[in-house]
């Protein structure tokens, strides 16, 4: 074989690695999807969203208290993430060359890289030792101190897309700062953070790790915001590593509620980027 | 007007303020919590290979081990995989089908970790069982096959480990990649390069942001705590072995928080969950400074030269 036959050969057959990994890495996305769509059809029902868990060892029953709770901790978890993340977002852009919004910045990304279950342990440090108490609030927090790093970086990099000209007529027009930001460029990157918003509130209720020990779990029906409380991902954990058949087959139902969360977050997520992406290009 | 301004500045970075201040306290939180353990073991905690609750003996040695070797291994089977995926997606591809591959790539990275535990659990384990157990005998001599075909093991947690990692190593590569001037491709298939030789050249252009990419992976895999826990055996012992059940500093602390009857168990949990945060932290940071300053060379590069036009199929 020629020299230059071999190179062509490497070079082909890298195209093929290349394609090969996309397919290799479809394969386990297939997969997973499958068993979920599958497994989870045959088991959820109404009475899933609308019982609540049988005795341990019958059969039958739902996951009602824990819908609830997913409900009421990831929207404890906004309560706290999502001012927080804002405003710190507008710092972050409006005085981007300061150093003092460089070290905010360096905090939120390392925050993002922190392991969950480090989150967990720190929140139970603060909210559940001082109270002897799992509960619901403390799950809110572990969650809400994640979710506060993505929802500052998205509102962050969206104002920043927002042209320089827009708030400098503003500020031209005699506006303070503070009216320049909320009466003109927050509204008109509000879609966007909408959408990140929405994109970690997703994110946030798949997790299961922080919850572990913050909110814990409860067999029972409560929304009572200092005591325990049950949620999705806690009780799929539970039901998953259980001995029962009934019990794997509801944490296959929950697994598959938790994916369509997550596909109809992104989706919708994906739709609106496209409209704003497509108005950015009209104007 | 100046004053208001300033209050503007100074409200806003108050809550910039929590951000940073949110970091601090996790570091001191945790300190605080471990100091019981750090006081009564020392350095000796991450050399002992024996954790025995019941009769006080506490050493995290193995944690440490089936956390690094299971990452380790996983980034071995992903970054191939997800650098030949940044490649095909950002090189090679038609454009029509860039969106819908990014687009699912992104979607591996947002299914939940309790998802890929269950699945890891009801079908991943099952599979590796019966490659397992047909494993001819003459392999399950080795070392690492050694033990019995439990499916339950580090091979399964790797596995599903490098899954996960897949898709944060691939959108950052990609990203890396895209920084790279045309003018690199360019000049390489103006030399006669074929079109592997032309991205070689682009990827060791990139290769800062690149193992940048590849050391963000190995945070995430890290921390990587729910589907570890469900699929790893959960069995704390030091073994080179692919089959054996093992145990992570992430998993040890899921499992075992809510059991921790006194206060140094609990302490010595803390412990794990400090250095895992400490490890993750150095990971991260060093991850990031290199994507940065490769982001900040190639746009010292891009602004020095004039923009030109990719050329389609070359070579």
């Amino acid at each position: 074989m020629t020299h230059t036959a071999f190179r062509k050969l490497l070079s082909s057959a890298f195209v093929v690695f290349c394609a090969a990994s996309v397919l290799i890495a479809l394969v386990p996305l297939a997969f997973i999807l499958f068993f979920v769509v599958t497994q989870g059809m045959r088991a959820v029902n109404l009475d899933f969203f609308t019982h609540m868990p049988r005795p341990v060892g019958e059969a039958g029953g739902g996951m009602a208290n824990s819908i609830v709770g997913t409900l009421i901790v990831t929207g404890l978890a906004s309560l706290m993430a999502v001012p927080i993340g804002i405003v710190s977002g507008i710092y972050m852009s409006e005085y981007a060359g300061t150093r003092f919004a460089s070290a905010a910045r360096f905090a939120a990304d390392t925050l993002n890289g922190v392991p969950s279950i480090v989150i967990g342990v720190f929140a139970y440090g603060v909210m559940v030792l001082p109270f002897k108490q799992f509960s619901a609030m403390a799950g809110g927090f572990a969650l809400g101190v994640m979710m506060i790093p993505i929802i500052a970086r998205t509102t962050e990099e969206l104002l920043l897309l927002v042209p320089g000209s827009m708030r400098e007529g503003a500020l031209a027009l005699g506006a303070t700062r503070a009216r320049a930001v909320f009466s003109v460029v927050l509204p008109a990157a509000l879609p966007g953070i909408v959408t990140g918003v929405v994109l970690a509130l997703a994110r946030i209720a798949g997790e299961t790790a922080p919850l572990l020990f913050t909110s814990f779990n409860n067999r029972f029906f409560t929304t009572k915001l200092n005591q325990p409380i049950s949620t999705l991902t806690v009780q799929v954990f539970t039901y998953a590593t259980g001995p029962y058949d009934d019990w794997h087959r509801q944490a296959w139902a929950g697994a598959l509620v938790l994916v369509t969360i997550v596909l109809v977050c992104s989706l919708l997520a994906r739709f609106a980027t496209r409209r704003l992406e497509r108005m950015h290009a009209r104007s | 007007m100046e004053k208001k301004d300033l209050g503007f500045r100074l409200a806003t970075g108050a809550f910039a303020l929590v951000l940073i201040l949110i970091v601090c306290a996790i570091g001191y939180e945790l300190t605080a919590q471990s100091m019981q353990s750090i006081r009564q073991f020392g350095f000796e905690f991450w050399r002992t290979e024996i954790w025995d609750p019941v009769s006080g003996e506490f050493g995290a040695l193995p944690f440490i081990w089936g956390t690094l070797y299971s990452s380790v291994l996983a980034l071995a089977i992903a970054t191939p995989i997800a650098l030949g995926i940044a490649v095909f997606i950002s090189e090679l591809c038609p454009a029509t089908l860039r969106q819908p591959l990014v687009f699912l790539t992104e979607l591996l990275a947002a299914i939940p970790s309790i998802v890929y535990g269950l699945w890891g659990i009801f079908v991943l384990v099952p599979a590796v069982r019966a490659l397992e157990t047909a494993m001819p005998d003459a392999l399950r001599q080795l070392p690492i096959f050694a033990g019995p075909p439990l499916g339950l093991g580090m091979l399964s947690a790797a596995l599903v480990l490098a899954i996960m990692v897949i898709p944060f190593t691939s959108s950052v590569a990609r990203e890396v990649l895209k920084s790279v001037p045309a003018a690199q491709r360019e000049g390489a298939y103006a030399l006669g390069a074929t079109r592997f030789e032309a991205i070689r050249a682009a990827l060791f252009y990139a290769r800062t942001g690149i193992i940048g990419a590849v050391m963000l992976g190995f945070g995430r895999a890290l921390g990587e705590t729910m589907a570890v826990t469900m699929v790893i055996g959960n069995n704390p012992q030091v073994t080179t072995s692919l089959f054996a059940p093992q145990y992570t500093m992430a998993a040890v602390i899921a499992n075992e928080f809510t059991e921790a009857a006194d206060d140094l168990y609990l302490s010595a949990l803390v412990e794990i969950g400090l250095v895992l945060f400490i490890i993750t932290l150095i990971v991260n940071s060093l991850s990031r400074l290199l994507i940065w300053s490769m982001a900040r060379s190639s746009v010292a590069v891009q602004t020095a030269e004039p923009a030109a036009a990719p050329i389609p199929g070359t070579a």
